[in-house]
């Protein structure tokens, strides 16, 4: 096991599979950095840090600087893998999918299964999410639940660095679009990361922790949060099931409906607006498949209806917090 | 030599000076850890700003991009609102939930700052369609820089302001980066936006948009033309971003020296000095003057924002639509 982080991660990985499979390739704005400039290229290797010493290792055929073209860098991730090649396509933020999202929506997403089963999209679109840093409304939302609702798409959050090499593995090797969500307040995250080939199947959540009272479901930063809610909880003697979703699409429906049956309460947090959420959709499947163990209402934590505000304070008030998971969770275990 | 009187060469120097000391006390400010989130400064660029929006009027709109705030002060929003937004005070002109990348004053003409590389360009055509409804020789304008132009919204906006005859002006602000890429490698049209705009049949001008008289005289060709009916136009200039993408941006693809060059040679505000006391227009006093007076007011505006109130956290959803009575 090697210590690293998320961004550590998730280079490595790119790095690795990078040189196993010469068909992987990687677009996106500042992907390379300094093209064009009098400090030459490679002068940034990623605002995130993310692609550093790609463009020296493969090439500029493979590692792919682009113009601020956002439907032009998902599309073209779209044709290559359409042309039997495996692009990585990087947005800068994730906010940007709106300018890109017709080449999500209406083509990657649908090829294969408008073509009668007989293309395979094996592009990555990876992007950075999340709030907590005033990045202000374009730059701080967490679109995965707009993406999760389109078939087609498979769409992860990893929140530990072995699960972002895992997943990241996982996507490289797989065969449809997958959407890879790094948080940016989770990138200096540190972990113990296995060596060699590790890949994490979708699907397949991961149990943070067991403790049979309520079961908390959460994804990406959410998970974080809920841990330390749990530590919390735990002083006073209330456990938590802690279920990360790790992939939103394909989901571990099996791990949520298991713990509740167990539990008979379930909290669900998400950075995201309650409508039409992944809250709202974790919510629904419990309500009809596991109607009968239920002992409260699921609790929803979510930010308001609301864009995401710049103010320190207002961002705060915006976002969930470990405060008001463990809220929720008091309240879900007082129902009576 | 361009006619300006006095008055409009002094407020001219004011409002580039303004938007100077704004951002350099920003640069400063941000160290602190006060300011958070990103900021983009428009130092070097001012009159490209003012040399535009001193020529429109407070009905003519505009949208900007997330380098907004010179666009901001030259089309006349408050600077002290300007600066609380900044820091995300509850008396800002966004109320604290825009930031520096989202500020907007529909009340001067102000459609709005954009995050999004390349979002506004469509938004200066809706404007320049409702002008032509209006019939007031109104225009829209859409500041873009050289990363925008690679968007295809903005390509889309240049056919449709061509095709529907709209009264928008499409301002391509060439500062040489598109982020931390260099415009050499990122517009394929050999450092030339403006011939982008010429292609979707449109007429241009290029300007040195580090000189304000040069940026001045080519807009105001470009604003008789458009206002006179001749339908859009487009404009790019050439000028200089003195500071990284955003505040934090460590600039490794700067040349050695690259920065004090551009400083040296190109400075805006040290070329109109030189400009205007050389003729005996402005006197070198006067100007200095103007300076006092800009430092103070920055002053101020820090003072003021620092000092302000937070947004009421129960407001966090308030404003998200219309209200009805």
């Amino acid at each position: 096991m090697a210590v690293m982080n998320i961004r550590e991660a998730i280079l490595s990985t790119l790095h690795a599979e990078m040189e196993r499979d010469s068909d992987i390739m990687l677009l996106g704005e500042d992907v390379v950095g300094g093209n064009g400039t009098a400090g030459g290229p490679e002068a940034i290797g990623g605002i995130w840090g993310t692609s550093a010493g790609l463009w020296a290792k493969f090439g500029p055929d493979r590692v792919i600087d682009t113009p601020i073209s956002e439907s032009a860098i998902v599309g073209a991730a779209a044709g290559a893998a359409l042309a039997g090649k495996r692009p990585v396509a990087e947005l800068m933020f994730a906010d940007f999918v709106g300018v890109s999202l017709d080449q999500l929506w209406n083509q990657m997403a649908k090829f294969r299964y408008m073509f009668g089963g007989k293309t395979r999209c094996p592009a990555v679109v990876r992007m950075v999410y999340g709030a907590g840093m005033q990045t202000a409304a374009q730059h701080s939302q967490s679109v995965y639940a707009l993406l999760t609702a389109m078939p087609g798409l498979k769409v992860v959050l990893p929140t530990t660095p072995a699960d972002a090499k895992g997943l990241l593995t996982e996507a490289l090797r797989g065969d449809d679009p997958v959407m890879f969500f790094e948080h940016k307040a989770l990138y200096g995250v540190k972990g113990e990361v296995p060596e060699g080939e590790y890949r994490i199947p979708f699907g397949q959540a991961r149990m943070v922790r067991e403790g049979g009272d309520v079961t908390v479901v959460a994804c990406g930063r959410m998970v974080n949060f809920a841990e330390k809610a749990a530590d919390k909880l735990a002083a006073d003697g209330i456990g938590v099931d802690l279920i990360d979703l790790r992939t939103t699409s394909p989901m571990d429906e099996d791990a949520v409906l298991d713990s509740v049956e167990q539990t008979g309460r379930l909290v669900v947090v998400d950075e995201s607006p309650p409508r039409c959420s992944l809250a709202a959709d974790i919510a629904a499947l419990v309500a009809a498949r596991a109607f009968t163990s239920l002992k409260a209402p699921p609790a929803l934590v979510t930010g308001p209806h609301a864009p995401i505000p710049f103010s320190r304070v207002l961002e705060r008030a915006w976002l969930p917090s470990p405060q008001t998971v463990e809220d929720a969770v008091r309240r879900t275990l007082a129902f009576r | 030599m361009l006619q300006l009187g006095h008055d409009q060469l002094l407020g001219a120097y004011r409002r580039m000076a303004t938007i100077r000391a704004f951002e350099e006390r920003l640069h400063e400010e941000i160290k602190t850890g006060e300011i958070a989130g990103f900021t983009h400064l428009y130092a070097g660029q001012e009159a490209v700003a003012v040399g535009i929006c001193d020529q429109l009027t407070i009905e003519d709109k505009i949208v900007s991009t997330h380098r907004g705030h010179g666009h901001c002060i030259a089309k006349g929003c408050d600077v002290k609102g300007m600066m609380l937004e900044i820091y995300g005070r509850a008396g800002g002109l966004c109320k604290g939930r825009g930031g520096s990348m989202h500020i907007a004053d529909l009340d001067v003409g102000m459609l709005g700052a954009n995050g999004i590389v390349g979002g506004g360009a469509p938004q200066a055509v809706g404007a320049a369609l409702a002008a032509k409804v209006d019939g007031k020789g109104r225009v829209g304008v859409a500041f873009s820089g050289d990363g925008a132009c690679n968007q295809g919204t903005t390509f889309e906006a240049m056919n449709l302001a061509v095709v529907t005859r709209a009264p928008a002006i499409f301002v391509f602000e060439n500062n040489h980066y598109s982020e931390h890429t260099g415009d050499a490698y990122a517009v394929g049209t050999a450092r030339d936006i403006a011939s982008r705009a010429e292609a979707f049949g449109m007429k241009v001008w290029r300007a040195n948009g580090c000189d304000f008289f040069d940026t001045y005289e080519a807009f105001r060709d470009l604003l008789e033309h458009v206002r006179g009916g001749g339908g859009p136009a487009a404009i790019e200039l050439d000028t200089e971003r003195f500071y990284g993408h955003f505040e934090g941006d460590p600039q490794r693809y700067r040349g050695p020296g690259e920065i004090d060059r551009i400083r040296a040679e190109r400075d805006c505000l040290k070329g109109f000095r030189a400009r205007v006391t050389g003729a005996g227009l402005l006197a070198g006093a006067e100007l200095d003057a103007v300076d006092a007076e800009v430092a103070a007011l920055i002053d101020a505006a820090v003072a003021e924002a620092r000092a302000a109130a937070d947004p009421d956290p129960a407001t966090v959803a308030d404003d998200v639509y219309a209200e009805y009575h």
